[in-house]
């Protein structure tokens, strides 16, 4: 499986029935494909809607419909439109359950950067400040490691998104959590050891007690 | 009192130097028509308040590619190379925003609020140069409000007297900026007659609109 769908469909048993959910662009946004069975979520779109459904079938796209990313998506039945101080009020009111971001670099406190590459790439920071402040939960999705150089770190060195706010951590690697004693390794892939996740994380990880195995 | 005017008529209030907002979300919801006048037109070193600028031909970026905005206040800047390209050589002053922060500057500035405190940004570049407020143990960033002479909206219905009803995931910033700025022109996919539209529909009261443009769209 592709590493980035097994992420994906990882983040997705994170969800409850009936969270809120806002999916960041790229990966995070995989994992609407994987919501598990018998569970109703509902996505949040951070440009003005909440019951965001799939993308339209070819010919049905719908230009004032689209997600934050500016792709065609459609509205579920019971979906509703709303302006975007209502959109980051639901957000920054700590009305979304779970948020789920990309990130350059997590570190150890729960410190995320994802907005900005001083003198290389400045996109902006979009709504992700807001969203990482905001939720109840936040969870990174990415690859553990990018070219082989660490993402995860014991201190982010480039400008954050914001502190302290990062709850889990899911790559292809394993899934750990940051906790006030620092990062806790709590499931990991058996195609991989503990040295080996170990050697591509800069921040050091505790070991579980009760490690488990990543179940997709 | 007519509202309903010609693109020509209804940029005309717009000069060299103003400060403008333009609502969409990448383009979704934007004012294309007007945004194409105003490109035609040629005013320049405009501060423009906008959540995006959208793609080098799509939105509000048109008027950073003609090189028309001298200052930019967004939230993000990633899809138009352009804007990126004209900050790195210091030809434009950008102040980038966290979005929910943006919407409720704006929305503050139409709601005579002197401001807002807000968690987002504490501990990030965002702090920097801004009061921080401590209340029951939490730390707070003190925004202040936004106002520009002009907003330029996009409405999907519209009655004469500029009674906004909008579809899908245009309304994000339109019904915001409708609300903070001097003269606010909203151009219209659909114009009908007062009356036409049931109040119980309406989101923006047409008492925030100046003048309406048609064909939008």
């Amino acid at each position: 499986m592709d590493k980035k769908e097994f992420i994906a469909r990882r983040v997705a048993k994170e969800l409850k029935d009936g969270d809120v959910v806002n999916l960041g662009i790229g990966l995070p946004t995989m994992v609407a494909n994987h919501v598990p069975e018998g569970i109703n979520v509902y996505f949040q779109s951070e440009n003005g809607f909440i019951g965001l459904g799939p993308a339209p079938e070819e010919g049905q796209e719908d230009p004032y419909i689209v997600n934050a990313g500016a792709q065609c998506v459609t509205i579920l039945p019971g979906g509703v439109f709303f302006d975007s101080a209502t959109s980051f009020g639901i957000i920054r009111g700590g009305h979304v359950d779970i948020t789920v971001l990309g990130a350059l670099q997590v570190d150890e406190k729960g410190n995320l950067a994802n907005w900005m590459i001083p003198g290389k790439m400045v996109p902006g920071m979009g709504g992700a400040m807001d969203l990482v402040t905001g939720a109840k939960k936040v969870i990174v999705a990415m690859e553990h490691t990018v070219k082989g150089n660490h993402k995860i770190l014991k201190e982010c060195n480039l400008p954050l998104t914001a502190a302290g706010e990062v709850n889990l951590i899911i790559t292809e690697m394993g899934v750990i959590e940051v906790t006030d004693k620092g990062l806790v390794l709590k499931e990991i892939n058996p195609e991989y050891t503990v040295e080996e996740v170990q050697a591509a994380t800069e921040a050091e990880l505790i070991i579980d007690e009760n490690l488990k195995h990543m179940e997709v | 009192m007519n509202k309903v005017v010609s693109i020509e008529e209804a940029i005309s209030h717009i000069k060299d130097g103003m400060t403008i907002m333009i609502g969409g979300f990448l383009g979704c919801g934007s004012p294309h028509k007007i945004i194409d006048a105003l490109v035609e037109k040629g005013v320049k070193d405009l501060t423009l308040i906008c959540n995006d600028t959208g793609f080098p031909d799509i939105g509000a970026g048109k008027l950073v590619v003609n090189r028309q905005i001298k200052k930019l206040i967004a939230s993000h800047i990633g899809t138009n190379r352009e804007t990126g390209n004209q900050m790195n050589a210091g030809e434009l002053d950008v102040t980038l925003v966290p979005q929910g922060t943006l919407a409720e500057q704006v929305r503050a500035g139409g709601a005579g609020l002197g401001g807002f405190l807000t968690p987002v940004g504490v501990g990030t570049v965002v702090e920097e140069g801004k009061q921080k407020i401590e209340l029951d143990g939490k730390t707070y960033l003190l925004e202040l409000p936004l106002r520009a002479d002009v907003a330029l909206i996009a409405g999907h219905t519209v009655d004469k007297f500029g009674n906004i009803v909008y579809y899908g995931a245009t309304r994000n910033f339109n019904h915001l900026m409708a609300t903070a700025a001097d003269i606010v022109i909203v151009e219209a996919d659909n114009i009908v007659e007062v009356g036409d539209i049931d109040p119980n529909h309406v989101v923006t009261p047409g008492i925030f609109v100046d003048y309406i443009v048609g064909g939008g769209k």
